[in-house]
């Protein structure tokens, strides 16, 4: 059975676009170009995954994510946008998205990202590790209050990194002799411990740097 | 300037040649006398209960400015003091040989003389032409132009409250003069009057000045919108438009119109984005660049993803070199469409990371006398004290990782940008 995918952008043009491209990997369910109507039809069709623009009127997608989130925890959510700027790319992830691509990306490439992300798993660009790790790693010895809690482990970041070199996750796992799954799980802990961390330093560095 | 012979001749106050406000020079041009017949005549007039100072009140208050090109000559100051002597001579005179009786007319004469000249500066006040005006006139008067700035509402409001003084106390100056003065009720009732007649006129003039001062910060806050507004269409016009015209000229070649595209992405964002640091200063700064550089010239992408920053130096820019070479190498033979390029500052050591998934190579098989890797890369690296490794396997991609270890103290973190 193929994964029930639901497009929310305001660009009836990009719906049409990734509709078209995706259609052989994956059967899209829906379509929504406002917030109001996301997450209605969500709700509806409750999809394997949706692929949720970040800009869009009334909210954008974090708007989206925050109505669906509780009433609907098995929906996925993948963030497709052109904006790879670090505020919006780590809204999203806080506000619960299982994955960041930017709208550059390959159609290959977007649907495996759908599998991955309609399996569990977290999908990291490399930018979106760079972002991370900038914030974890330059920073100045301060204070942490709950250390256990959000900081990165050192397997964690090395994963980080390499993912932030461009390499996939086979690559990773060959690299670090570990299997891909065991990638898998650093790259979901990752994400888990950006969603939880209080640190508001992190957010705070994403928004003063207003980097693209 | 104005053309005489056309234009139906208009008064106005002249901006050049002027002593105080330019009513003297502008009354002489138009009847095509003398300026200093002009000023004499004021002069003398002063004497006839300060008739002089009212008609010159009277003029300033309603004759516009005219319009001058180019810089007006500053007021000449030095003419105001004989004719300020004379004045206060005539007066004397006609004190000293009318005797009392004369002297109280004059001095009535002079309190409608103050009240018009209140009167006056309140009028100017409240008109914005006129104040733009007097702004405009003052250009070398810097600190009578901070005076009449129009944003300055202390001021504005000073000047208000001066103007109205003015008016009271010439208002109660003729109450007194005209009442015997040893009736002090009437005094009293005199500055009730004053009082209640500056009342008045605020009543009538506060929201005419409160709509003038709302009306220039609209329009000051409609400048600023323009400008932006402007700014963004030149940046649009210049950039967008012709990439799109020129992508509309090569669609045929596909590399071409990605190469523009990419090329524009990068720039609408750095626009858009980007805090501005200049590539000569900053690492991440001179590596992005180097980037959109190979980007521009290769047609193919450049992910980059730059963790940290810190200055530069000679070897931070060699490092920057090497990385350069190295995205040139991948861009010319690995046969992909995207190369990445990570680096990350520590504490201790600069890294940098390019690595494409195209082609390959065999280290061995590369001509000595081939210069790019060993010359470029590996040669430049160990020259500044940093050193290179290649790593690639045919069919499976290059990675060229290239790291320069650093002293402690000069890093900074990517906030501090």
């Amino acid at each position: 059975m193929s994964l029930r995918v639901f497009l929310v952008d305001d660009h009836a043009m990009f719906r049409a676009g990734v509709r078209a491209e995706l259609g052989a990997h994956v059967d899209v369910v829906g379509e929504a170009s406002t917030v109001a109507e996301a997450v209605s039809r969500i709700a509806a069709t409750t999809p394997d995954v949706v692929l949720l623009d970040v800009h869009m009127p009334d909210g954008g997608g974090r708007a989206v994510l925050e109505a669906m989130r509780k009433s609907h925890p098995q929906v996925r959510f993948l963030a497709l946008s052109v904006s790879d700027a670090a505020e919006d790319v780590i809204g999203l992830i806080r506000a619960g998205a299982r994955g960041y691509v930017t709208k550059t990306i390959s159609p290959d490439e977007l649907a495996a990202a759908i599998r991955r992300v309609a399996e569990g798993d977290a999908v990291f660009s490399p930018r979106l590790a760079g972002f991370v790790l900038d914030a974890f790693a330059a920073r100045p010895d301060a204070p942490v209050a709950d250390p256990e809690l959000d900081q990165l482990t050192n397997r964690e970041r090395e994963v980080l990194r390499l993912l932030a070199r461009g390499y996939a996750y086979k690559e990773i796992a060959k690299e670090l002799f570990i299997s891909i799954k065991t990638v898998e799980t650093h790259v979901s802990n990752v994400l888990r411990k950006l969603q939880m961390s209080n640190r508001y330093e992190l957010s705070r560095w994403a928004a003063d740097r207003r980097l693209v | 300037m104005i053309d005489t012979a056309r234009q139906p001749r208009r008064l106005f106050r002249a901006r050049d040649h002027r002593v105080v406000a330019g009513v003297a020079s502008g009354l002489a041009r138009h009847l095509r006398v003398s300026p200093l017949a002009v000023r004499a005549a004021f002069v003398i007039l002063l004497g006839f209960n300060g008739l002089g100072l009212m008609l010159y009140a009277g003029f300033w208050a309603v004759l516009p400015y005219e319009r001058v090109t180019g810089e007006p000559r500053r007021r000449d100051v030095a003419q105001l003091v004989p004719f300020i002597a004379i004045g206060a001579g005539l007066i004397l005179l006609q004190v000293l040989v009318l005797g009392q009786n004369a002297s109280v007319t004059s001095t009535a004469g002079w309190l409608v003389a103050i009240v018009a000249v209140g009167a006056g500066i309140i009028w100017h006040e409240s008109t914005p032409e006129r104040r733009r005006q007097w702004t405009e006139a003052l250009p070398r008067f810097p600190w009578l132009g901070t005076f009449l700035e129009e944003s300055d509402r202390r001021l504005f409001l000073f000047r208000f409250i001066g103007g109205g003084l003015l008016v009271a106390v010439g208002v109660i100056g003729m109450v007194a003069v005209y009442v015997p003065a040893e009736n002090s009720e009437a005094v009293v009732n005199g500055m009730l009057f004053a009082g209640l007649g500056l009342a008045g006129v605020s009543v009538v003039a506060a929201p005419v000045l409160w709509r003038t001062m709302s009306q220039l910060r609209a329009e000051r806050e409609g400048r600023i919108r323009e400008t932006e507004r402007a700014e963004l269409a030149a940046m649009v016009h210049d950039q967008v438009l012709h990439t799109l015209a020129l992508i509309q000229r090569n669609a045929d070649d596909v590399k071409a119109v990605q190469r523009l595209a990419r090329g524009q992405e990068r720039s609408l964002r750095n626009w858009l984005y980007k805090p501005t640091a200049s590539p000569t200063e900053r690492f991440a700064a001179a590596l992005e660049e180097a980037a959109a550089e190979v980007e521009d010239t290769y047609a193919i992408a450049v992910e980059v993803v730059v963790v940290g920053d810190r200055a530069t130096d000679d070897r931070v820019a060699a490092l920057v070199m090497a990385a350069r070479e190295a995205l040139v190498n991948a861009a010319r033979h690995a046969g992909v469409a995207t190369v990445s390029l990570y680096a990350e500052v520590e504490e201790d050591q600069l890294s940098v990371f390019v690595r494409d998934r195209g082609a390959g190579f065999d280290m061995e098989s590369v001509e000595e006398n081939r210069h790019g890797v060993r010359g470029s890369i590996l040669g430049r690296m160990s020259r500044h004290g940093g050193r290179a490794e290649i790593r690639s396997e045919i069919g499976d991609g290059t990675e060229v990782r290239l790291f320069l270890p650093m002293e402690r103290d000069a890093v900074t973190s990517g906030r501090e940008r």
